[in-house]
């Protein structure tokens, strides 16, 4: 098809003459205001590439010598600078002296809720109310290796069960049915027995049966009564807080195969003092002793 | 008629027949992968509000879900949209014939299909390669590059025995975007199969070399796929239905070349503040930063052009998604060049900021502008006076509108405040927030978010249905000169 410029009416402007399934196109120059902006956008750009690293080769700087990896580490740097008097001191002190310690105290607390959200918050909660299965909860007065600071700083640093650390928490309980050192129906009874602890027993006749087992199997643990004893980590099973569910069926569970939580040796992965920190905050949540 | 239709060229001034079959059922696919990919949005947006929704089951889990969205709207509705636009609007402009005809077309509707299927099969299966956006294993890739190949033939094909002098501009973008894509295509899926009855394979760059033309690969993906061909797309239909010549050819010129020559270096931008070097990373910037204008003089032609045709957005819903299209694509290529500005992207790296930005381009701008195309293209293609219901057309541009509003405000407010939060100290220096409390409170917006997503999808199920009207009960329209030989115009 020919060439053939047209004006366009509305705008004043040629058209290319050309067309194309009827459309067409004016030939109107580019807009000053976009050519101006793009132009601008060039000259910050090269003004950009001299002051920032923009070669491909090792070690050339712009003429601001930045360096992003040395600017992260001034930072970091700066950062641990900041607290380094406090947590020096804090690695120095024993948790009982920083509870006594108001501003030691303060920093230690405000230290500990960020890492107990970091690394704590998973399994126990966001408020250490924990969960059912395993996860104990931290903010009652309820405590499997004790509620001290001493003892609280002790899980923390050595873990339960991990193997990460000659010093943590062990203890197994027996694996009573699959072990085959109760029969299912002993099972039974102990589990009405230790329901009767807290007056739930649904069989009397059974829980008396299971008292027998229990002082013979349980109570070196969990003691007569079942109160528990932290030296073991057993815990209490005269009260309604339960690790694992407080029903029949789990108690039952409980006593079949046995449980063995496990928390990991924190004092391999933390700084002593956030370990110092988290032992001052979990303290705090409610059931400090 | 029957000599044109088997050699493809026509007389000077005449109409050859054009290849339309597989262009229907591109128009079909095109509405029923929109359907399917917004679906499956909501649900992986629902998931994030509400964790439950992953049912426990691995193949429902958000981790395989997320890239059945993404590649669904991405490649399937997007995809297609462009096969159905490109295919049809090089005929029309070229005065020619598809090149290979209907079996072409056919060949690339179903080989396209099954790339998609395949591709969706191997996410919800656990086959991936852990790309983003190149998701599909090798023997996807493979197939892929083959139907790819066929697609620059036939649209090249159909460029060089063209009726017209010159290539019309709709037609450099379309061109750039498949030659591109194939080159990132091919250049990010270079991996080697563990063996080939294996689904697996391995990268053949690693580390930051890998992580690099990967971005090289996802921008452009954005870049050529997303942008350079939905220009493509506006160039056609916005002078089209606005019955105006386009504003301005020499800007044209500008900006594709500018575009072209600026977008395949801004990749490193994805990569800020990590192991990239720092030299790619200033580079990447920049590049971003001077695309601005490039990508702008695409809006400033879209909108100009309607200028003397304003009045045209309200007798014209589908020309009102054309313009609102042109309007978001506008305010996410600014929005672009700010986020790769490094100090900006430190804030908003990682966070929900950056999938609003790239929603308000892929609802906002592909979204838009591909259902204005269907809007304008059945009636066409079915030879319908027009659309069963413009008033649905309405109702769909509203509430799709509200969606879009509904989300890119509620992942701005979400991002800016998760980047904010994760920058919080305290007064003693300690960090103010864990990440778990940042989850936390995005819970509201991630509500919203799916709110809008329903709206969006509810727009394309009301699309969906004014469609099929069209296309079942659309009043016929009268034998138009350009659908048949013009031999009788042609002799005028």
């Amino acid at each position: 098809m020919p060439t053939k410029i047209e004006k366009d009416k509305l705008s004043g402007q040629d058209t290319t003459g050309h067309e194309w399934d009827g459309l067409k196109e004016l030939n109107t120059p580019l807009p000053r205001w976009w050519l101006w902006t793009f132009y601008a956008t060039i000259a910050f750009s090269l003004v950009w590439v001299v002051i920032y690293p923009a070669l491909p080769i090792p070690g050339a700087t712009g003429t601001s010598g930045w360096i992003a990896r040395e600017a992260v580490m001034r930072d970091v740097q700066q950062a641990e600078a900041r607290m380094a008097p406090m947590m020096s001191r804090l690695r120095a002190a024993t948790p009982e002296q920083i509870a006594a310690d108001p501003e030691l105290r303060a920093f230690a607390m405000a230290g500990g809720r960020g890492a107990f959200a970091n690394n704590c918050a998973s399994c126990h909660g966001a408020g250490g109310q924990g969960a059912l299965g395993g996860f104990p909860s931290l903010a009652d007065d309820e405590w499997i290796w004790g509620g001290s600071l001493d003892a609280i700083h002790h899980t923390i640093a050595h873990g339960i069960r991990a193997n990460e650390s000659d010093d943590q928490r062990q203890s197994q309980m027996p694996r009573f049915l699959t072990d085959g050192v109760l029969t299912r129906p002993q099972v039974n009874d102990v589990a009405e027995h230790v329901l009767s602890l807290t007056n739930r027993a649904t069989d009397q006749a059974a829980a008396g049966r299971g008292a027998a087992l229990y002082a013979e199997n349980c109570a070196s643990c969990h003691g007569e009564k079942g109160e528990g004893i932290r030296d073991v980590g057993a815990p209490r099973l005269s009260d309604q807080v339960w690790l694992y569910g407080g029903d029949k069926a789990s108690i039952v569970q409980s006593i079949s195969n046995a449980r063995a939580g496990v928390m990991p040796s924190w004092g391999k992965r933390l700084d002593p003092a956030i370990i110092n920190m988290l032992t001052v905050y979990v303290h705090s949540l409610g059931g400090g002793e | 008629m029957a000599a044109i239709a088997a050699t493809g060229r026509v007389a000077p001034g005449d109409q050859p027949v054009f290849v339309e079959g597989p262009i229907r059922a591109f128009a079909i696919a095109t509405a029923f992968w929109g359907v399917v990919g917004f679906l499956v949005g909501v649900v992986i947006a629902l998931q994030l509000a509400f964790p439950l929704l992953n049912l426990d089951l691995e193949w429902t889990s958000f981790g395989r879900l997320r890239p059945v969205h993404t590649s669904a709207v991405i490649f399937a509705f997007g995809g297609n949209a462009l096969f159905l636009t490109s295919l049809f609007i090089v005929q029309r402009t070229c005065r020619a014939r598809l090149f290979g005809g209907d079996d072409m077309g056919w060949f690339l509707f179903w080989g396209y299909q099954f790339v998609i299927v395949m591709a969706a099969l191997g996410y919800v299966l656990g086959i991936t390669q852990g790309k983003e956006y190149a998701e599909p294993e090798w023997y996807v890739d493979l197939w892929l590059t083959v139907v790819w190949v066929f697609y620059l033939i036939a649209f090249g094909g159909t460029l060089m025995r063209r009726e017209e002098p010159h290539i019309y501009v709709a037609n450099w973008f379309f061109l750039a975007f498949i030659i591109t894509v194939a080159l990132l295509h091919i250049g990010n899926n270079i991996s080697i199969p563990v063996s080939l009855g294996s689904s697996h394979s391995y990268s053949a760059p690693a580390g930051v070399q890998g992580a690099m033309i990967q971005w090289w690969y996802g921008h452009n993906a954005v870049g050529f796929f997303l942008t350079a061909g939905f220009l493509g797309m506006m160039y056609y239909l916005i002078p089209k239905q606005a019955d105006r010549p386009v504003y301005s050819y020499r800007l044209s010129i500008i900006h594709f070349w500018t575009l072209i020559f600026l977008y395949i270096w801004a990749g490193p931008h994805h990569l800020h503040y990590t192991a990239l070097p720092d030299w790619a990373q200033t580079l990447g910037m920049v590049f971003s930063v001077m695309l601005w204008m490039p990508s702008w003089g695409g809006m400033i032609n879209g909108l100009m052009t309607l200028s003397g045709a304003w009045d045209k957005l309200r007798t014209n819903p589908a020309l009102r998604f054309s313009v609102a299209a042109v309007g978001f694509y506008g305010m996410s290529t600014f929005e672009g060049p700010v986020m790769s500005i490094k100090a900006v992207n430190g804030l908003s790296h990682y966070t929900d900021w950056t999938i609003g930005h790239v929603h308000s381009g892929a609802m906002g701008w592909v979204g838009f502008i591909s259902f204005g195309a269907l809007y304008y293209l059945f009636p066409v293609l079915w030879r319908k006076k027009a659309i069963w219901s413009e008033r649905l057309i309405s109702w769909h541009f509203w509430v799709a509108t509200l969606g879009i509003v509904f989300y890119i405000t509620a992942m701005w407010v979400s991002g800016i405040m998760q980047g904010l939060m994760w920058r919080a100290f305290d007064e003693l220096g300690f960090l103010q927030y864990s990440f778990v409390e940042t989850v936390e409170a995005m819970h509201p917006y991630y509500v919203i978010r799916a709110i809008g997503g329903v709206l969006y999808l509810a727009g394309a199920l009301i699309m969906a249905f004014n469609l099929w009207k069209t296309v079942t009960e659309g009043e016929a329209a009268e034998p138009a000169p350009r659908f048949a030989p013009a031999h009788a115009v042609a002799a005028e």
